[in-house]
This record gives structure tokens, sequence and C-alpha cells, in this order.
């Protein structure tokens, strides 16, 4: 019996690279000004889809909530052997929290129709872990998060192993259900190189919009949007399209998105201080490791 | 979400488990104190399960004025699906201000789950938590007294408050030993509220098969010295000389978390943001850098001695001793030196 997948994932700024010139004066954050990576989490949730359906057959689908950049992942699991993609777009969706996200990709979800939802356990930019059992309680579904183990996907239920901190469990549950995967769980499938020659070329309609735009600066807007048509409808044939979908295309209750959606408010952003207090330094050398113990003996910390 | 409610109380999710307390709540019940001393309102504890009523007065003790009490054999095992119908049942029936619980994989499994049916806010991970006013910048409106949300976010590169004004109640998970565990006061008094919530019609959509739990090798927040390595010890056989230097000195061994990636020694030793939070006499950071996420386990130790050969790495600044150095060269010294003190310290009687 086939299982549909539905991986839901992020294109994040790599946090081991940030300053704080990349906050806004918001607090929210300017993603156009840092280098964007594949969530490392949603990687592996990605790679225990596709061993869902290495062993039982179906799709698996990737869906995230981005600006047109966040392409870049979804190609890079079209790459992996992902067999769809979209891409849930709409500046409405600007400043959202964890409850206006899950929110919306909940919508998006809806639409895609998977028999088991993936998540990464947690994105390394807002580090909440929230966004996963969120989506959950928002599509009505069993949640089983800390999976690090597929151990059996029958007729209908799914058999895992969950860590819970001091140790595991094994859990079943009907399907469908929504996972969230730890970076234990799997070592993520290398890209495919005959999927990488034909999916380089996947965009999505905004992205060949801004091409067409590109290619005839001249041109009336008309004009654009004509070669714009003409070059979707290519990709199109050769199932090249990255779907698109705006709040309105997935019937998103606006009032529940962005920063209107978002209950937690930004209050302020302090860049890191390292303060100093009283400080010594002692040479690397046996007299000036014996004045340190020496110091630590005399004040009693080293018994 | 429930409105705004200036005498709503501050709960904390007492989480057990097989009927034993853990150290979160306790640890939050003494914040909780504080908070709710701020907005003089009362402090309860939610305590869920089957046959746990005699934990109440250990949440008594540790500063609970109520513990709300809800038991049931449904409730017996964790499970999204019944802890969350409770929670959201009671937070309706009493409308506290605040929900703390802990950062656990249960607290983290839960409080999303709770925030979601609610369509309230939450902040994960918070490491510290305030009472103040916020000002909405494009409409100069005040909102007093609201729950701060201090973590910090973007690779810890920054220190993010939040603030959740008017889709309440504020709710935050808070990781083990964060915030200091006070001494429970036997003397403390406080009501255990029996509540009754109707779980007859729920089915719990997950079966747990089997389970096993391993008792922690080592109690980092017990220790009184740590030596602690990091990604800088090079190798799992040279984390010996860490290894060494704990048994001279009668200390617990820690590791940053990029040791314990690494595979240098194991995750029970972690300290750091998602390790431990420690604040031992003496805390010796070997070839540790010093990351925000690792220094906020380990800046509030009395002592800090650091040990690195690169001048400019940040655990620097939160130490009070240094050495610049290679581990290799100033471990074996410092055990040397720390065995001859000993052997001083003998022989003077």
């Amino acid at each position: 019996m086939a299982i549909n997948c539905v991986v839901c994932i992020k294109q994040v700024p790599d946090t081991k690279r940030i300053t704080g010139e990349a906050m806004k004066e918001d607090g929210t954050v300017n993603r156009a000004a840092l280098p964007a990576i594949f969530n490392p989490e949603d990687m592996n949730a990605l790679e225990a889809a596709l061993e869902v359906r290495d062993r039982c057959g179906g799709t698996v689908s990737v869906v995230t909530m981005g600006p047109p950049a966040a392409c870049e992942a979804l190609r890079e699991a079209l790459f992996r052997g992902a067999d769809r993609a979209v891409l849930v777009s709409d500046r409405r969706a600007a400043a959202s929290d964890t409850l206006a996200t899950s929110y919306i990709l909940s919508c998006a979800v809806r639409k895609l129709e998977g028999d088991l939802v993936f998540c990464g356990r947690q994105a390394i930019d807002g580090d909440t872990a929230q966004v996963g059992p969120q989506l959950a309680e928002k599509l009505g579904l069993p949640l089983v998060t800390y999976v690090e183990e597929l151990m059996d996907v029958a007729d209908g239920s799914i058999r895992v192993r969950r860590n819970v901190g001091n140790g595991w469990e094994v859990v079943e549950c009907s399907l469908p259900a929504l996972l969230t995967v730890m970076e234990t769980a799997n070592t993520p499938r290398p890209q495919a190189a005959r999927r990488i020659m034909k999916y380089k070329k996947a965009r999505a309609p905004m992205e060949v919009a801004k091409a067409a735009a590109e290619a005839l600066p001249d041109a009336g807007d008309d004009e654009k949007a004509a070669e714009a048509d003409k070059r979707l409808a290519a990709l199109a044939e050769r199932g090249l399209t990255i779907d698109q979908w705006s709040l309105d295309d997935i019937e998103a209750d606006l009032g529940w998105c962005g920063r209107d959606g978002s209950p937690t408010k930004v209050h302020r952003i302090q860049s890191v201080v390292l303060a100093g207090g009283e400080y010594h330094e002692y040479p690397p050398t046996d007299e000036g490791v014996a004045e340190l113990i020496g110091a630590l003996i005399e004040d009693h910390t080293i018994g | 979400m429930i409105d705004v409610n200036r005498e709503g109380e501050v709960w904390v999710f007492a989480e057990q488990e097989d009927g034993k307390l853990g150290d979160v709540p306790l640890e939050l019940l003494g914040k909780a104190r504080e908070l709710a001393g701020t907005l003089s309102v009362a402090v309860g504890a939610v305590l869920l399960g089957d046959g746990v009523a005699d934990l109440g007065g250990e949440l008594i003790a540790h500063g609970a004025d109520k513990v709300y009490l809800v038991q049931d054999p449904l409730l017996g095992h964790y499970q999204a699906t019944s802890y969350c119908h409770v929670l959201c049942e009671l937070i309706g029936q009493y409308r506290p201000q605040v929900c703390l619980y802990g950062a656990t994989p249960l607290g983290r499994d839960l409080a999303p789950t709770v925030a979601s049916r609610m369509k309230c806010g939450l902040t994960a991970d918070c490491t510290d938590l305030q009472i103040g006013d916020h000002e909405i910048p494009s409409s100069g409106e005040v909102h007093r007294n609201l729950m701060f949300q201090i973590r910090p976010a973007f690779g810890g590169n920054i220190i993010a408050t939040i603030v959740n004004f008017d889709r309440w109640p504020q709710m935050a998970t808070v990781r083990e030993g964060v915030m200091p565990l006070t001494d429970a006061d036997p003397s403390r008094t406080g009501e255990v509220v029996e509540c009754g919530v109707e779980l007859g019609g729920l089915t719990l959509p997950l079966k747990v098969l089997d389970s096993h739990r391993r008792p922690k090798r080592v109690n980092l927040k017990a220790a009184r010295i740590i030596v602690a390595g990091g990604a800088g010890v090079g190798s799992r056989e040279n984390f010996k000389l860490v290894w060494d230097l704990a048994g001279c000195l009668g200390a617990a061994v820690g590791g940053s978390r990029a040791a314990v990636d690494l595979g240098f020694v194991e995750h029970d030793h972690q300290v750091g943001q998602t390790g431990t939070t420690v604040r031992p006499a003496l805390y010796i950071a070997c070839g540790i850098s010093g990351a925000v996420q690792h220094r906020a386990g380990m800046e509030e130790s009395a002592k800090i001695l650091a040990i690195n050969t690169d001048p400019a790495a940040p655990i620097f600044s939160v130490a009070h001793y240094g050495i610049v150095g290679d581990l290799n060269d100033v471990i074996p010294k410092l055990i040397k030196a720390v065995r001859h003190g000993a052997s001083v310290a003998e022989a003077a009687g």
C-alpha cells in the first residue's frame, strides 16, 4: 500500500555565521543579507520520507514557507529524491511566529493530502521545535516527536523509536500522523547526479517572471508577462514546475498570518556583550600554574 | 486564548514520571514565586497523572500556593492528546496569566500543542523571565506588567526579549538548571484542588510498546568542581587529560556540545544551553572556545578557569583565571601542581 508523505522544510540563515547586523530594527531578521542553508534536521525528515517511499511506494512532496530564495532548498529536495515541491510565498506571511507559521503550513499541507507528515525536530534559527507539534495540532494529527528510527511502516500504521531524553520509547500510531525527526535518525542520501541534471532547471513562477523581466529589460509589462508564460509552459511540459501558492491559494485567514497572527512579539534585541569581571592571566609555565593552584588552594576553592 | 486577566495566577506544569517529580518543576516554582510576587497573584502547580496525589506536598513546599490535581488512568502515561485536553480545560476554567513548562522532551511536546490549541503565545528555552512594560512602537500603546521571555537567538549572537500582550496565557518553556533549585520549605502551606476533567470520550492515538530509561551517569548539577573539555581537546583518547585532572581534584567531567558531538565524551556530560546548566565552585574549561550557548550553561560558576591557545576566545571574557596555552602542556602541569599542593598541605598537617 502506497504511503504519500509530505515534508515541511525550511531554508535558514547559517547561524554559525551571523552578526547583529543581520537584524532589522524591529527585531525581525533581515534574511536577504545572510547565507542560507537547508535546515539540517529537515534533511533528516526528508530522508525519513524517502525511506518510507523506498519501503512502501507513494510520493514525497516537500513544502516550504518562505521568500522566492527558498526555492534553492526545494531544488535540493528534488535533487535528493522528492517528487513534488511547493513554495508558499506571500509578503503577508512575513514576521510570522511559530503559531502563524504552523497555521499557514497547515493550510498548505491540507491541500497536499499526505498520509504521513514529516518535520525536522527544530530549525537552527528559531531553535523552538514548536512548528512541528503546532502543525500536528492544527491538522488534528497524532504527534510523535524526537523520532530516531522508523521501525515498521505497515498498513495504516507506523511504529517508531523516539528519544525521550533519558532513554527511548517504541511508539505505534495509526496514519495519518505527524513525526518530527532528529538528526540522529538517519544519514541523508546524497544528491543524485541525474536528478541534479534534470531539476536544476526547476523553477517557481516568481523566479520565471523575474528572469523573463531581466531578459527583456526594455520591454513592456505585457511582453514580459507573455515571455514568462512561455517559459513556464515549457517547464511544465518537462515536469519542472515548482508550485507556488499565495495565502489566498491556500485559503488562509489573513488574521492568523504574519505579524497579526503572531501572539509573540519582539520587545527588544540586544547584542551579546561579553562582560569582563575580575580576570587574572597566568603564564603556561610550571611557575605560573603553581601560582594559580596556590591561589585556588588558599581561598579554599580547591580542597 | 483567554483575555488578559490581571488576577490570573502564575502556573507551573508539574512534570512527573512514574510518580516522581523532576527537578525542573521545582526550579520553575521558585521563579514563579518571584514573578507572582511582583504581580501580586498566587502560584499554581498543575499536576496530572494517576496515583500522584502525594506529590502535592513537595510542590507546595517549593512554592505552590495551589496544586491543581487531575488524576485519571488515561493520564498515567504522558500523551499529547490527553494532557493537552486537560490543560486547556483547566486554563479555560481558571484563566492563569502565565504557564511555565520545563523544556524537557515532554515539555517540548506538550507546550506547543497547548499553545496551538489555545492560540496563545509560547516562547521556548527561556534563559530568564522578568516582569516589565512594553510599548507598541507604532501606536505608543503601553502594556504593563507583561512577562518578558528572554532567550538567546540566531546562533547565540543576540539576546531576544519576547512579549505576548494579548493572546494569553503567556507561556514559556525553560530548560533544567536554568533557574536555581531552592530548598523545600516544609512550613509552607497551600491547597490541593482536585479537579474533575472529563476524559471519557478521548481515544489516545499513541500506543507505547516498549520503553527504556537510563539513569543519568553523572550528576553535574551537584558537582563542586567540574573539569570540562571542548573541541580543542582533539580526540576521545586525549580526553583522558580531562578525566585525569578531574580525578585529582575530585571533580566531575563535563564537555562542550562540540566535544559531545565529536564523540569525545557522552551526552550526560554536556554543559550548556542544550545540556546541563551548572553553578559549581570551580569550572575549568579546557580547549573550549566559549560560544554563548556554552557560556549560558556555566557562566554563573563561582570561579572559572579557562585554558585555550586562542587569547581571543570568548571563554576568557567570563573567566576569572586564564592560561593562554596548549592544554596538552598545561593540564599535566596543573595535575602536578595540584598533587604537589596536596602533599604540601598534608605535610603541613
